[in-house]
């Protein structure tokens, strides 16, 4: 398996050297859809900039980079192009190693449950064979790496790059089993852009699946494994924001990044909802509706979890997607993880209900934000309305295209435990409704 | 009868007594006022009017309750707030340097307000803003827009002009308003602070009719601490009030070059302002053509007046309105100027120090702005420092910022720069370079513009946004050796600023201001777009609501709605099968 996986970096590595030495690099990197006020390298450019006059990068408003950032540029600033694709490439080498232990894992469940006779008898469609899983993982990589949307992150130079890098670590580590690295990527990556908090919970859940540990809220032992991963957690969180604290030896850097990212002052357009919203509200509600708007990221994590107790793995999808969808300021790269998973849910296939549409849109949407832009923007003959309702069904495509897939998992779940051909009491074939 | 004049002569003795300090010692107050009259190389005519009154008081220190030649009003402001230095500047149009020379006193288009506060005010920015209200009544100015946002601490380029010791830039602010206008409502208020209005004097002349017929027009008051003295032991306060307008001749005189105070003011000078010291005229005759003729004025002068000014030998026909010859043929001063021969209008003498600022690119989402700076000496460098404030809603990138001499790249020796923070304070950039001599020095930086809340824009959201001109500062070096000057005996135009040596002068140049347009929202939307958002994130809680909540059933045969019983009774009626 390892050929075909070099086979696609090295395609994934020349298409994006040749759009680098291309002209439509510097088309890509003004693209407000792929860099962001959180993650431009123009934004990384400049904190440098600002360090070698005397002035802290966090003095003006330009530079919302965490000092890990400031850190890893100053040495290799002359080779950014070569990092990006680098971390790239890690990122699709991490997901291929994760889904592979995921596989192994999946079917050890499996037979488990067969053994067990969790599963209705007529339900041998539906179980899944290690023939059609063998390519998952490669698929996984390819759809990561030859995403458009990948390689326009990467041909940006943006470091949203690095933040998917450190969650597909993350990942990588929670499915080895091991709680350290797992705490400590997950700190990172919370540092880095402070949402990948709401993956601690499918994250634990996976790991006291693995280790056997029931999910009970009066179980010692469950009590003891969470304190245990939260209290690694938290300690990897406050040893990294010390280190950025001796970097330019002030606190700075949190309100710049932290306080940024939570209070959203910076209204320039992007695919989220965020920015239209702000610009157009009442100067009353402002603090309300930031407020809202940032706990709707949160919230829908506990659900999640009491529902999907079982299947972390998808738990943690889902949950990369919401945040994907509703942080403050996403771009594509963002986009570009969770849709990496979807090859492991193509068994799903077959209940999805609606997927032509939310793809058609998705697709759609994707050319018209370049065009739309540039007649709000340059030709003036649009306004920002247009970009705006073009960010409206974009984000509705993805919101259909998550909940169709969790549908489609529950559903497969339903048939799995009570068989494929359902029938009513006088017999006849039965409806499945969600009630 | 006797006792009866004993006490009159007693009371005059009193009255006299009383009135003898005002009329026996020196008064610590006194007036100077003056117009200067140049004609412009390009054929159009500026005049400085300049009122100075020096006060010998302190005002720090102590309760001073008479106020004589000084405002009240400017005088409380200094004593109350702790101010060692203000200038103020109304501004309407743009000095052309290019065409019109280097200007005496420029002032940048709009309003400009820089400020040195004493050491011992404690809350610089409450004083300020203060400050700035306080002002905003007295000229019927908007300058109470001053705020945090427009206000900078320039390190290196306001240098106090008046005495001082210590200069912490710390007690500098500065700030200046592009997009204020200036009309009659401003100059009411300017005039008022005259000692003797516009009734007597130079100011007759200050007619608004006239004054905003103009290209050029600035109003500024000036106040500073100076030396009492040559030996430098006591503070005196100095008020300037100066005026500057520029006419342009062609409009008003039918197509000829000829002006007089008339033409110009619609108005003659009758008198002299009786509170004033001193009330003179000057003209500038200084030959304009290759003869190194003086150009003729009538009526003919008492007095020529020579002075190097801005290394130029510069002569001035001096006219003197206390003197008492000058009233005794006609009853008023009318200076007139006919040009005997053409002008060689392709002799444009170039100032040796101007510049010009631009900003380019397409589209709302980035552009850049350049400031061209033309040193014209033919063998001389001199460093420039030049002062750019930036509002923070244009995000300014100091990675792209290139200073380019000759085709080659020209470090500054000195750079401070002040990144902006969002909706608190604005960009600014501080920067000095040396020019080498005929040369053209181009400095570019890149920016990228804001979307701001929707009720950050101004009215006109269309129009764009103003930035201010930027400031450049500049001891340019003169061809000919200037003398020191005497501050009570040169006229007020030459001791505007302080010289330090002869062999440069002090020169302070604006650039134009720029008009950026930034992308707008749509302002009609505010309800929709929550109504939108909402529901998108309303369709999402929706959806997962629908699945966390419910569980799959098998669906039981239900009876038929109340729909299908009515179509079934339909159908029995018509005699069709039922569903």
């Amino acid at each position: 398996m390892a050929a075909p996986l070099v086979l696609v970096v090295l395609v994934a590595v020349t298409i994006r050297a040749a759009l680098y030495r291309s002209s439509l690099a510097a088309f890509i990197s003004e693209r407000v859809e792929v860099s962001s006020p959180l993650n431009a390298w123009k934004r990384v450019v400049e904190g440098l900039a600002l360090l070698d006059l005397g002035v802290s990068p966090y003095a003006g408003a330009v530079f919302h980079e965490t000092p890990l950032i400031i850190y890893l540029f100053h040495f290799l600033i002359e080779y950014a192009e070569m990092v990006f694709m680098i971390t790239d490439v890690l990122t699709a080498v991490a997901l291929y190693l994760a889904i592979q232990d995921f596989n192994k894992v999946v079917f050890k469940k499996q037979k488990l449950l067969i053994e067990l006779d969790k599963y209705a008898p007529d339900v041998a469609e539906l179980i899944q064979t290690p023939m059609e899983m063998h390519y998952t993982p490669l698929k996984v990589a390819l759809f990561y790496l030859l995403n458009p949307y990948t390689v326009m992150s990467c041909v940006a130079k943006s470091t949203c790059a690095i933040n998917n890098t450190v969650i597909a670590f993350f990942i990588l580590a929670t499915i080895k089993g091991s709680a350290f690295l797992s705490a400590v990527f997950l700190a990172l990556a919370t540092y880095q852009s402070l949402y990948p908090l709401t993956l601690f919970a499918p994250a634990l859940l996976y790991l006291l699946q693995r280790q056997f540990i029931p999910v009970k809220l009066k179980s010692k032992g469950f009590w003891l494994y969470t304190m245990q991963y939260a209290a690694l957690y938290l300690c990897s969180l406050v040893v990294i924001i010390c280190l950025s604290f001796f970097l330019l030896n002030s606190w700075d850097f949190i309100p710049a990044v932290y306080g940024f990212i939570l209070s959203v002052p910076d209204l320039t357009p992007n695919i989220g909802l965020f920015w239209y919203f702000f610009a157009e509200m009442f100067e009353h509600f402002s603090l309300f509706f930031v407020c809202v708007f940032q706990i709707n990221v949160f919230f829908y994590t506990i659900p999640l979890a009491i529902k999907l107790k079982e299947h972390p793995v998808f738990f943690l999808f889902v949950q990369i997607a919401i945040i994907s969808v509703f942080k403050s300021y996403p771009t594509v790269g963002d986009i570009a993880l969770y849709m990496a998973f979807l090859p492991v849910w193509s068994h799903l296939y077959r209940f999805l209900r609606n997927i032509f549409i939310p793809s058609c849109v998705l697709i759609v949407c994707s050319i018209l934000f370049p065009v739309l832009w540039h007649l709000w923007i340059y030709a003036g003959s649009a306004n920002s309305n247009f970009y705006y309702a073009i960010t409206l069904t974009f984000n509705v495509g993805q919101i259909q295209l998550i909940s169709d897939y969790f549908y489609a998992f529950l559903r497969r779940e339903y048939y799995l435990s009570h068989g494929l051909h359902l029938t009513r009491q006088d017999g006849t074939e039965a409806m499945l409704v969600l009630k | 009868a006797g006792g009866m004049a004993a006490a009159a002569e007693l009371v005059l003795l009193v009255l006299l007594a009383a009135a003898g300090p005002g009329l026996g010692q020196a008064r610590p107050d006194a007036l100077r006022e003056e117009l200067l009259l140049s004609p412009l190389p390009a054929g159009d005519m500026a005049a400085t009017f300049q009122f100075r009154t020096r006060w010998d008081a302190d005002l720090q220190r102590g309760a001073v309750s008479h106020y004589r030649l000084f405002p009240k009003a400017l005088g409380r402001l200094v004593a109350a707030l702790g101010v060692r230095e203000l200038h103020l500047a109304l501004t309407q149009g743009f000095w052309r340097t290019r065409t019109w020379g280097q200007p005496p006193l420029q002032a940048p288009a709009g309003a400009e307000l820089w400020v040195w506060f004493q050491p011992t005010v404690t809350d610089i920015d409450k004083a300020w803003k203060e400050l700035s209200n306080i002002l905003s009544g007295i000229f019927c100015a908007s300058l109470n827009f001053i705020d945090s946002t427009n206000t900078v601490t320039p390190t290196a380029s306001f240098k106090p002009l008046g005495l001082g010791n210590g200069t912490d830039h710390h007690l500098l602010r500065y700030a200046v308003l592009p997009r204020e206008v200036v009309c009659t409502e401003n100059l009411t208020p300017w005039k008022k602070l005259l000692p003797c209005g516009s009734k007597a004097g130079l100011a007759v002349l200050l007619k608004a009719e006239r004054l905003f017929h103009s290209s050029y027009h600035s109003q500024a008051v000036h106040i500073r601490p100076i030396c009492r003295d040559a030996s430098c032991l006591a503070v005196s306060w100095e008020l300037r009030q100066t005026l500057t307008v520029v006419f342009d001749s062609f409009a008003g005189g039918q197509g000829k070059k000829d002006w007089s105070l008339f033409r110009m003011f619609s108005r003659t000078l009758t008198d002299a302002c009786p509170l004033a010291s001193q009330s003179k005229v000057y003209v500038d005759i200084s030959p304009k053509n290759k003869e190194k003729e003086l150009l003729e004025v009538t009526p003919p002068p008492a007095s020529l007046h020579e002075a190097v000014v801005q290394g130029e030998k510069r002569t001035y026909a001096v006219y003197d309105l206390l003197s008492n010859s000058l009233f005794n043929t006609s009853r008023s001063l009318n200076v007139q100027l006919k040009w005997t021969r053409p002008q060689d209008s392709s002799e444009l003498p170039t100032p040796v120090l101007h510049a010009h600022r631009y900003v380019s690119g397409y589209g709302l989402q980035t552009g850049e702005i350049s400031t061209l700076i033309y040193n014209t000496h033919p063998y001389r460098a001199f460093p420039v420092i030049l002062l750019e404030t930036v509002p923070w809603y244009l995000r300014l990138y100091v990675h792209t910022l290139t200073i380019i001499t000759k085709g080659k790249e020209n470090k500054p020796s000195y750079i401070h720069y002040q990144p902006a923070q969002d909706r608190r304070r604005p960009h600014l950039l501080e920067m000095l370079i040396q020019l080498p001599a005929n040369s053209i020095t181009k400095i570019t930086i890149q920016f990228e513009r804001a979307l701001l809340k929707w009720t950050e824009y101004p009215p006109d959201p269309n129009h764009g946004f103003y930035v201010g001109s930027s400031v450049l500062s500049a001891l340019v070096p003169s061809i000919i050796a200037m003398k020191e000057v005497d501050m009570e005996q040169s006229p007020l135009f030459t001791s505007l600023f302080p010289s330090s040596d002869g062999s440069s002068y002090f020169v302070r140049l604006y650039t134009e201001p720029l008009l950026v347009n930034l992308p707008t929202p749509d302002f009609s939307m505010p309800y929709n777009v929550i109504c939108l958002t909402c529901t998108v994130v309303a369709m999402c809680y929706g959806s997962f609501y629908n699945l966390l909540t419910r569980t799959f059933h098998v669906e039981e045969p239900s009876r038929g709605g109340l729909a299908k019983r009515l179509a079934n009774i339909i159908r029995k009626l018509r005699g069709v099968p039922p569903l």
